[in-house]
């Protein structure tokens, strides 16, 4: 098997031999290659915005993805509407491509809400935290489609799949494994995209295993693919290509997206302690931006008026983090109570009213 | 003896306890070059090698249940769960595995594992990093389950529990990691099922443990100057609990808060309730008052402090033991 990753879009901004007229970059034309480099700058924005609130103290902690919006942007654009996506924590750009209001995104981090976003209405699951368990529900969700019916009629406002986001480390959870298993066994219309940014905090992906990502899936039964994740055409198309046989009823395929985030595991985080500035130099120069930037202005895709617009649209987004986050409202007092059961059992009812009264009384001192 | 926080007092503890005795094997994410996210292993990847320190795959049954095959090949396994929230995928090994195996063995073969846990809230952090499960550990027969208060404690407790032949689960309130405190390495240690009575007193009992006993002492304080005398007692093993040390507390003092940041029903809380209103029925002047985290998942962290038992909801709840 190749371990030669999928590349379209070359560092330098041009189409690689896999790419050309009739290859998989034919279809990209100037509107769609400008609108996937407005989604990575805007994605980039968010992710620096949220660093600034951090540093800040307006955010507990920020997972960053600097480097990874080609990975992001192109699997989320894959996707259609109706297509189900399950994140990890660290998919704002997927979040982005799903219409969710980034400002909501800052809320999980900023310790207002545990969600942020109605799951339902973008086909956007909430952040899990908890790595690989996100894997085993994109399963069953995968189930609850083929029970719909949903699968391989052929009539694409009906055919659905899911995508599910996945780290190089999670590969290494036995429940990360069995969603693999079951995904073959019942030939499940899901795609797993793995970000394979070669490190989880401090253990580099050889802790994990021997072999690459993509060639874990034959031993399970289904493809994998690798393919260049700063190249956001290729990571487009591969996981087009994936959700599509997906959809049709020809189960699962495994991508690997080979990439690197250039910032700590989070802002908690000090990767001085076990990684060198060399190796994030060499990824900044494979910048995904930059070289889809390059392709734009060489081909002639996009013109100084377009990239000012853009900035000023850019600066809005900042703005309206910076002041959305302040604005965030801390979560009523008693919604932990409301939230956990359906019915308000009596016991928790009667904790609930002790509380009433302490939080009431804090409030009467402080005054 | 010099003041030293938590963390170091953990990290010297380790130390000492890899010196002691060469079949003591740290295994767990980020403990080598890293130290852990919490320090708590630094530098000693670097000076025992990654056989003895080791940076182990992204998964928790593999944690456990290596560590329980270690500990059958003759090694005394020390693992770390990164966060609290994330001991759940080695649940299947500590329960139906390394807390049975002595008793499935008849008595012929131990696990002496120790499985370090950082636990708590109170630190501002996201979902699934502010956890106490003590509660489900305590339920599992077979486990031991201690949780250190203060540097000293940690760094006795820890090399303690390498030396035991039970498997042990040593939790680690995060909020007092980098509190600091007086520590000998050379201290003769209490035994590690006993309770320690911090602070003495006739009123009212105070049992805690972990990141609340300094809440416990500072309501002591508040108490002494109302003219009422707490005792403190800090629990610092969980299970096995020491009755005894409470019996006695609470038979002269007639008045008994228990105080944790775990929920409330089915906690150590309810246990000592229990013991207590069983063997102490006739010195008890009051119900025994519980001051815990409510029934609900740890809230986000904007709401963690009014959630958490503070000074003023323990105070409120010695006031209720004088109310009869
Ligand atoms: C079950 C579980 N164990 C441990 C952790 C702590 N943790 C958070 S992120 C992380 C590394 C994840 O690496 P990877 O899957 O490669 O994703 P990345 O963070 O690199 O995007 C770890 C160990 C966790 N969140 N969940």
């Amino acid at each position: 098997m190749s371990t030669e990753p999928l590349s379209l879009l070359a560092p330098d901004g041009t189409f690689t031999a896999h790419a050309g007229p009739a290859g998989p970059a034919g279809p990209f034309g100037p509107a769609e290659l400008r609108a996937l480099h407005r989604d990575m700058v805007m994605t980039r924005r968010i992710d620096t915005e949220a660093i600034a609130l951090q540093r800040q103290g307006e955010l507990g902690l920020w997972p960053s993805l600097l480097g990874q919006e080609a990975a992001q942007v192109g699997a989320g654009r894959a996707a259609t509407p109706r297509d189900v996506v399950f994140p990890t924590y660290r998919e704002h750009g997927v979040a982005w491509c799903r219409d969710v209001d980034p400002v909501s995104l800052l809320g999980l981090f900023r310790g207002t809400t545990l969600g942020g976003w109605d799951p339902a209405s973008n086909n956007f699951q909430l952040y899990t935290l908890v790595i690989g368990a996100q894997t085993l529900h994109a399963v069953g969700y995968a189930m609850g489609i083929v029970r719909d019916g949903d699968v391989g009629t052929g009539d694409p406002g009906r055919d659905r799949a899911v995508l599910v986001f996945l780290g190089d480390g999670s590969l290494s959870e036995g429940e990360t494994n069995e969603a693999f298993v079951w995904a073959a066994a019942q030939s499940l219309p899901i795609v797993f995209f793995c970000q394979n940014n070669q490190w989880a905090i401090s253990s580099p992906y050889s802790v994990q295993s021997r072999v690459p990502v993509a060639q874990r899936a034959q031993g399970f039964g289904f493809p994998g693919v690798r393919v260049d994740g700063n190249d956001v055409l290729a990571c487009l198309s591969a996981t087009r290509d994936a959700l599509d046989s997906a959809r049709a009823g020809n189960g699962p395929t495994l991508i690997e997206a080979f990439t690197y985030c250039r910032n700590p595991h989070t802002t908690s985080d000090d990767d001085g302690r076990y990684r060198s500035g060399s190796e994030n130099d060499a990824w900044a120069a494979r910048d995904p931006i930059e070289r889809l930037r390059r392709h734009l202005v060489s081909s002639g895709a996009a013109d100084a008026a377009h990239f000012a617009k853009l900035e000023a649209q850019e600066r809005a987004l900042g703005e309206r983090l910076r002041t959305g986050c302040r604005a965030l409202p801390d979560p009523p007092p008693d919604s932990s109570f409301r939230n956990t059961y359906v019915d308000l059992p009596a016991e928790l009812a009667g904790q609930l009213s002790e509380h009433t009264e302490f939080v009431a009384a804090g409030q009467e001192d402080a005054r | 003896m010099s003041p030293t926080a938590m963390a170091h007092a953990l990290n010297a503890g380790l130390r000492r306890a890899m010196e002691d005795d060469d079949r003591v094997v740290l295994i767990g994410e980020d403990i080598g070059r890293l130290g852990g996210v919490f320090r708590v292993t630094d530098g000693l990847q670097k000076d025992f090698g990654d056989l003895r320190v080791v940076d182990s795959p992204l998964g928790e049954a593999g944690i456990v249940g290596s560590a329980i095959g270690l500990a059958m090949a003759g090694y005394r396994p020390v693992c770390e769960i990164q966060f609290d929230g994330f001991v759940f995928p080695a649940m299947n090994q500590i329960v139906t595995q390394l807390a049975k195996y002595r008793h499935r063995a008849e008595g012929r073969a131990s696990l002496p594992v120790v499985v370090r846990i950082p636990v708590g809230g109170g630190i501002g952090a996201i979902e699934h990093h502010s956890e106490s499960p003590e509660a489900y550990f305590a339920h599992t027969a077979g486990l031991k389950v201690v949780c250190p208060s203060s540097p000293q404690d940690a760094y006795d407790l820890v090399r303690q529990a390498v030396r035991s032949d039970d498997p042990v689960v040593f939790l680690e309130p995060k909020r007092s990691y980098w509190r600091k405190g007086e520590l000998d390495l050379d201290a003769v240690p209490a035994p590690v099922e006993r309770a320690r009575v911090l602070r003495a007193g006739d009123d009212v009992t105070v049992v805690t443990y972990g990141a609340l006993v300094p809440v416990a002492l500072e309501v002591a304080r508040i108490c002494a100057e109302e003219g009422r005398s707490a005792e403190v007692i800090d629990l610092r093993c969980l299970s096995p609990i020491d009755d005894a040390t409470i019996l006695d507390s609470v038979r002269r003092t007639g008045r008994l808060v228990v105080a944790h940041e775990a929920s409330r029903t089915a906690g150590l809380g309810a246990e000592i309730a229990a013991r207590v209103q069983d063997r102490a029925f006739y010195s008890l002047e009051a119900p025994v008052q519980r001051v815990t985290g409510y029934d609900t998942p740890y809230p986000p962290s904007r709401l963690e402090e009014d959630w958490l038992p503070g000074v003023d909801r323990v105070l409120d709840a010695v006031d209720r033991t004088f109310e009869h």
